[in-house]
């Protein structure tokens, strides 16, 4: 399979963005939309993994997402794996696959990029990484970004795709919360940007935390935006919810996120909205 | 019921003493422990959650700020406060009284009993991720003492809001978890029944959260709730006479590495 061979030279240090990344998807396929239900032909969801009919975005891998969005790449913390704090049954097989998956040791992918001349620290969570879950090494990883950025003065850009917090690490994946909003405090006192990009699914302690904490707070069209989950709330209302309660479009419309913004229009917003920010603002330089 | 003076004890009769139905009330626990305590409403921007009470009273003759999760007592109470799970008015109302404090140099004392954020459909509209996600960010710069004690259930993301801090406690029969035992295990295992089990392995009770280094400590805990209040009261005056010695750089620091460390 192409697939895991193409992975493998991602996996180096230094990544230069991948232009192949649409040749990855396996060709020949009929899938349905997840939100709007038409079928489309795998091909024509393009580079993108979009929706031709709904705009919504795929669940991607991070490595994927990378290779288009940006221009330079260096990975920070690739071999950082987790301990297994509680010994957890079957968890070790779990995060085996996972990593076959994903090609990455836990589930974000943490680096330092460069869109055209705009350098900034980057974070991609991976969906496909045990539904992108935050245990103690995404928490760290987040951290140590927001710190490394603090250090050399860079902007960060976090792309947010979780469950919420991994329940095989138990409470210290729901210290991780409390331990990165302290970095984003510091990195914000310091009068520098922070832009999270929701993507599907954003929620739990996600949501509770680092993804509502932007200076500006993007989404992609149609994602899964949200707290609780929709059976925990049917469950405790005892009704039905409309479908659309967490789609981005509402969250947008109550207030909590700024723009939505289509995938194959992110890597240009980004450069412009980075640009925005490191200009200066009444000061003529 | 669990006999809640039994020194050894499975996760699982933990969880039942948390949950039990004799726990304090929200003004039980503060009026027990801290004197003229004046009630504070509002979240200014929506409304006010009864699930949150808070206020301002006296501790060892100094002006402090009382926050608590409140289950509430009657059933009209408990639909009310949705069993104690605070909608995120609740939260903002938390977070507008400890900006308060900071301003006046009150020290902060929040009790928590609560099974989680309320998981609801206006909740959801209302930004309860954003309600949270605040709290997180602005309290751990907040520049005076912010002392927690989870005195039953601490749920999830809902107790972390208010266990952010620079310490906290746990009373005996109390726990504080990731998701609760029955979410645990109908993921784990398909199967909600099988709570107790999931209850030992999730490492909820204050001895295996003490261990972890979550908690600072662990308050004693009998039927009378006169001496749990007592009990209370003696660590947390301890806690604010420690605290306030700090300068505020000194306090931010601390509080930065007691969660840079997990």
């Amino acid at each position: 399979m192409q697939l895991f061979n193409e992975l493998k030279t991602l996996g180096q240090k230094h990544i230069k963005a991948d232009k192949k990344a649409n040749e990855r998807v396996p060709s020949g396929l009929w899938i349905a939309c997840p939100k709007c239900h038409q079928s489309l032909y795998h091909k024509d969801l393009g580079i993108f993994q979009v929706c031709p009919n709904c705009e919504y975005g795929f669940r991607i891998t991070a490595r994927e997402r990378v290779a288009w969005l940006v221009d330079d790449f260096e990975e920070l913390d690739a071999d950082m794996k987790t301990t297994d704090p509680l010994n957890f049954p079957d968890y070790d097989k779990k995060l085996e696959k996972s990593r076959k998956n994903t090609g990455l040791n836990d589930s974000i992918l943490t680096g330092i990029a460069k869109i055209q001349a705009e350098e900034f620290a980057l974070g991609i969570m991976d969906p496909n990484f045990i539904m992108g879950s935050m245990g103690t090494v995404t928490g760290e990883k987040i951290t140590r970004l927001f710190e490394y950025a603090l250090e050399k003065r860079l902007p960060v850009v976090l792309f947010t795709a979780s469950g919420g917090a991994r329940m095989q690490e138990g409470i210290l994946s729901l210290m991780q919360m409390a331990k990165i909003s302290a970095a984003v405090k510091q990195h914000s006192k310091a009068g520098l940007f922070y832009i999270t990009v929701l993507t599907d699914p954003t929620t739990g302690g996600v949501t509770a935390s680092f993804a509502m904490q932007g200076d500006i707070i993007l989404s992609e069209p149609r994602a899964l935006i949200g707290f609780a989950g929709k059976r925990v709330i049917e469950q405790t209302i005892h009704q039905k919810v409309p479908n659309n309660l967490q789609d981005a479009e509402t969250v947008l419309e109550r207030g909590f996120i700024d723009a939505i913004v289509q995938r194959k229009d992110l890597k240009q917003k980004l450069e412009w909205l980075l640009g925005s920010h490191t200009k200066g603002g009444l000061v003529d330089g | 019921m669990v006999n809640i003076l039994d020194r050894k004890k499975t996760a699982a009769q933990i969880v039942a003493g948390a949950r039990n139905q004799e726990k304090m009330s929200a003004y039980e626990l503060i009026n027990g422990i801290f004197e003229d305590f004046f009630e504070l409403h509002g979240d200014r921007l929506s409304g006010d959650d009864a699930a949150i009470v808070g206020g301002i009273a006296t501790l060892a003759g100094k002006p402090v700020t009382v926050i608590s999760t409140n289950k509430g007592e009657s059933a009209q109470e408990r639909m009310l406060t949705h069993f104690g799970c605070p909608q995120p008015s609740g939260y903002r109302k938390a977070l507008r009284l400890i900006k308060q404090a900071e301003k006046f140099g009150r020290t902060v004392f929040i009790f928590v009993n609560t099974a989680g954020a309320y998981p609801g459909k206006s909740a959801e509209e209302n930004g309860q991720g954003e309600a949270l996600a605040r709290n997180l960010l602005e309290i751990s710069d907040v520049k005076v003492p912010i002392v927690s004690v989870i005195y039953g259930e601490g749920g999830s993301g809902g107790a972390l809001a208010l266990a952010c801090g620079d310490s906290v406690w746990m009373v005996e029969n109390s726990m504080y978890s990731v998701l609760s035992p029955e979410g645990f295990a109908a993921i784990l295992w398909k199967d909600s029944k099988r709570a107790d089990e999931a209850a030992e392995v999730m490492q909820l009770t204050p001895e295996k959260l003490l261990a972890q280094k979550v908690i600072e400590g662990i308050i004693p805990e009998s039927h009378s709730h006169k001496r749990v209040c007592r009990a209370i009261k003696k660590t947390i005056e301890q806690e604010m006479k420690e605290l306030v010695k700090l300068s505020s750089d000194e306090l931010l620091m601390r509080r930065y590495k007691r969660f840079r460390k997990f």
